[in-house]
């Protein structure tokens, strides 16, 4: 009775915490602009299905990719085994569903506990994979103490939710030859018999105590989980969902109008007043900050998962330059979170006069080619390549700096329609004493 | 079999405006197929090849200008859209329906971007327009001219990545007789050349490396006899890796365009 109640409100106070946190990442994600994105549903969800559920993206690197298909679905999997915890919790019963199922019940428990290893030979490798081996993409400059700390932190959670699964399940079942009360009869379960010789010759009350740690450890385990998700970059598992559906649908090759501009330029050619809008906010070109950024820049920082396959193909970070796109997404992120306390402590106008351009500098932005390689890299379609491109905007337009030669390009463009200075009268000149051989 | 030259005179669409005539295509140059010297040959050599298939074209000439692609990219949209719609208003006055480029470039921004401004073309690069002519059997190659040589394909980033044409390029060097070598990055995993964004015409900033140093050594990895490019910056790049390889005189760097002007000897 007192378990049930422990167990119900722990689980109101997770889910309570959890929501509190998810409604201040939605707020934050809507500090951006506007950007209405309503069109084309059914081939939305067709790239939810394929990208985000279909993991396809994540397959262009094979073995991170499968490791990554083993976790992932391992854990959605193993997950469905909390219903009969649930229930159990709640109703202070013990593996309620065993004699509804009969035979199948351990077949059931033994594929979960096969789901399981998969999980953890995942993170294991994931482990090696970024402490050992110290693969490239991990130990970038900015993967500071922290981002390696959360990735670690959230591969021992998984190893450790995962192994108190096998002792909860092999104790159970000692447990439940040796008759003690309320472990009736299951079966044996297939991978956590190898743990059985193991804690055999443990009294039944170690291996009660053994039991009951392991399942509270693995519910309360998930419920820190759970918590700790909006905090780190795992928050990726709800938000890789939505980031997909919001993705850029056209070529990868377009880049985002901007209608403010199109207006002054109609009336520029035309020599006709633009139209007065009456709404009209005082608005900059380009971002400065979050709050210039659409809300789907914003998704994109928050999605981000660190993974640095977009750094990992980026032809100015492989060449030894300042640029990192995964550097770009996390410093946004940060700033937005730096925005979101600002506003719960200061209220919704307060600006503490700093930037993006604190953390990300002119020099990661000029070396941009623009190429989408990293967009193309991207496991969770995070378009990395047009955030990028709204600071510059900003350099330009706003604050007039960009770099010389681009401003000698521009004023060339202006002048004489051409990057380089030659008189467009001039623009035939190629044409000039050309033959054809006639046969 | 006798050969003579013949001078071609580039139809400019103001004359056959003027004539009351309308080509089917409009041939957008490009700056740098106006300008730069290296690429000049490559827009005459296409010329040389749309006149051989007796194509209805004509090029704007001096009221051609830049695209705009490049000041967008660096972060000028104000001049983008000047541009836009300055070039939309001339080439819809012209009532231009189709455009073929040699420019990966204008080709991504014509087709793309350029609808934005009500400037709707039906847009194609020139490796696709030759692709068609090939798959329709009225561009035949039967040359032996780069039998037993090696070709290497560099993917322009706004040709492949940008706009997922990866076939029509390496399909027009499939009906010329020759070996083909993939880049170990290749299509959708190539290595950009270096120069878009606006890089081509900047100082690269601070780091170990050019990347058109990296890319040259990805093509030279294939010990070609000929690296393959599509794009005026690509060659460019290409070119200069070339050269600080000291390469330049055993691997040469063509378009596919003078590749194909070379097999049918124009």
């Amino acid at each position: 009775m007192i378990n049930s109640i422990i167990f119900i409100l722990l689980w109101i106070g997770a889910i309570a915490f959890f929501t509190w946190n998810i409604k201040k990442i939605s707020r934050n994600i809507k500090l951006g602009k506007d950007l209405d994105i309503k069109d084309n549903k059914k081939k939305r969800w067709g790239l939810v299905l394929k990208v985000a559920v279909g993991q396809s993206k994540m397959l262009r690197l094979p073995i991170s990719g499968v490791l990554h298909i083993l976790v992932y679905a391992g854990f959605i999997l193993v997950n469905i085994e909390m219903l009969e915890t649930m229930i159990d919790g709640v109703a202070g019963t013990h593996r309620i569903l065993a004699p509804i199922f009969g035979f199948l019940y351990p077949i059931a428990v033994s594929s979960f506990e096969f789901f399981a290893l998969f999980v953890m030979i995942g993170c294991i490798a994931f482990l090696i994979r970024r402490n050992i081996l110290k693969l490239d993409r991990f130990w970038k400059p900015e993967m500071k103490w922290w981002p390696r700390l959360d990735a670690n932190l959230i591969l021992i959670a998984e190893v450790v939710l995962m192994t108190s699964i096998f002792f909860m399940n092999a104790s159970d079942y000692i447990l439940q030859t040796r008759g003690v009360a309320h472990y009736h009869e299951t079966g044996s379960f297939f991978l956590s018999s190898f743990f059985v010789p193991m804690l055999q010759n443990l009294p039944s009350e170690t291996l009660m105590l053994i039991e009951r740690t392991c399942w509270w450890l693995h519910i309360v385990g998930i419920m820190i989980f759970l918590n700790y998700i909006p905090y780190s970059k795992h928050f990726h598992v709800f938000l890789s969902f939505f980031n997909v559906f919001y993705s850029k649908l056209e070529p990868v090759g377009k880049l985002a109008n901007m209608p403010s501009i199109t207006t002054e330029v109609k009336s520029m050619l035309t020599g006709e007043e633009p139209p007065m809008d009456e709404n009209a906010e005082e608005i900059a070109f380009g971002a400065q900050d979050v709050k210039q950024l659409t809300w789907k820049h914003l998704m994109d920082a928050y999605t981000c998962t660190e993974c640095g396959r977009c750094t990992s193909v980026c032809p100015a970070n492989i060449t030894g330059k300042k640029l990192s796109p995964r550097k770009i997404m996390m410093d946004i992120r940060d700033r937005i979170e730096l925005t979101g306390k600002n506003i719960d402590k200061n209220g919704v106008d307060f600006s503490d006069d700093k930037s993006l351009f604190d953390s990300i500098s002119a020099e990661e932005l000029w070396a941009c080619t623009t190429c989408n390689a990293c967009v193309n890299a991207c496991p969770v379609n995070i378009d990395q390549v047009s955030s990028i491109l709204e600071l510059r905007r900003y350099i330009v337009m706003e604050q007039a700096a960009a770099p010389g030669e681009l401003n000698a390009i521009f004023s060339n463009i202006e002048n004489n329609g051409a990057p380089w200075q030659f008189s467009q009268d001039d623009r035939m000149l190629w044409a000039d004493e050309l033959y054809i051989n006639e046969k | 079999m006798s050969e003579n030259k013949r001078k071609i005179e580039v139809p400019v669409m103001a004359d056959l405006f003027a004539k009351g005539e309308k080509p089917e295509y409009l041939l957008w140059v490009g700056s740098a197929g106006a300008f730069d010297d290296r690429y000049k040959k490559v827009t005459r050599a296409f010329i040389k090849i749309l006149t051989h298939l007796n194509v209805s074209y004509a090029v704007l000439g001096v009221e051609e200008s830049s695209s705009g692609d490049v000041a967008r990219r660096a972060g000028n949209e104000m001049l983008f859209q000047m541009q836009a719609m300055t070039n939309i208003e001339i080439m819809n006055s012209y009532e231009v329906k189709k455009i073929i480029t040699c420019d990966p470039h204008a080709f991504n921004t014509f087709k793309n971007e350029y609808p934005e401004y009500e400037g709707n073309y039906e847009v194609l690069h020139h490796t696709q327009f030759l692709q068609q002519q090939i798959s329709e059997g009225k561009l035949k190659i039967d040359s032996e001219l780069f039998k037993g040589k090696t070709l290497t394909y560099h993917d322009p980033c706004y040709l492949g990545r940008a706009n997922g044409e990866y076939d029509a390029p390496r399909e027009v060097l499939d009906a010329i007789p020759s070996t083909k070598v993939e880049m170990k990055r290749n299509k959708s995993n190539a290595l950009c050349c270096g120069a878009g964004g606006g890089q081509m015409f900047k100082e690269a900033e601070k780091g170990d490396k050019e990347v058109f140093i990296e890319r040259t050594e990805d093509a030279l990895a294939t010990n070609p006899d000929i690296i393959v490019t599509a794009c005026p910056y690509c060659m460019v790049m290409m070119t200069d890796g070339l050269k600080y390889k000291n390469k330049e005189e055993e691997i040469k760097n063509f378009d596919i365009a003078e590749l194909i002007e070379q097999t049918l000897e124009l």
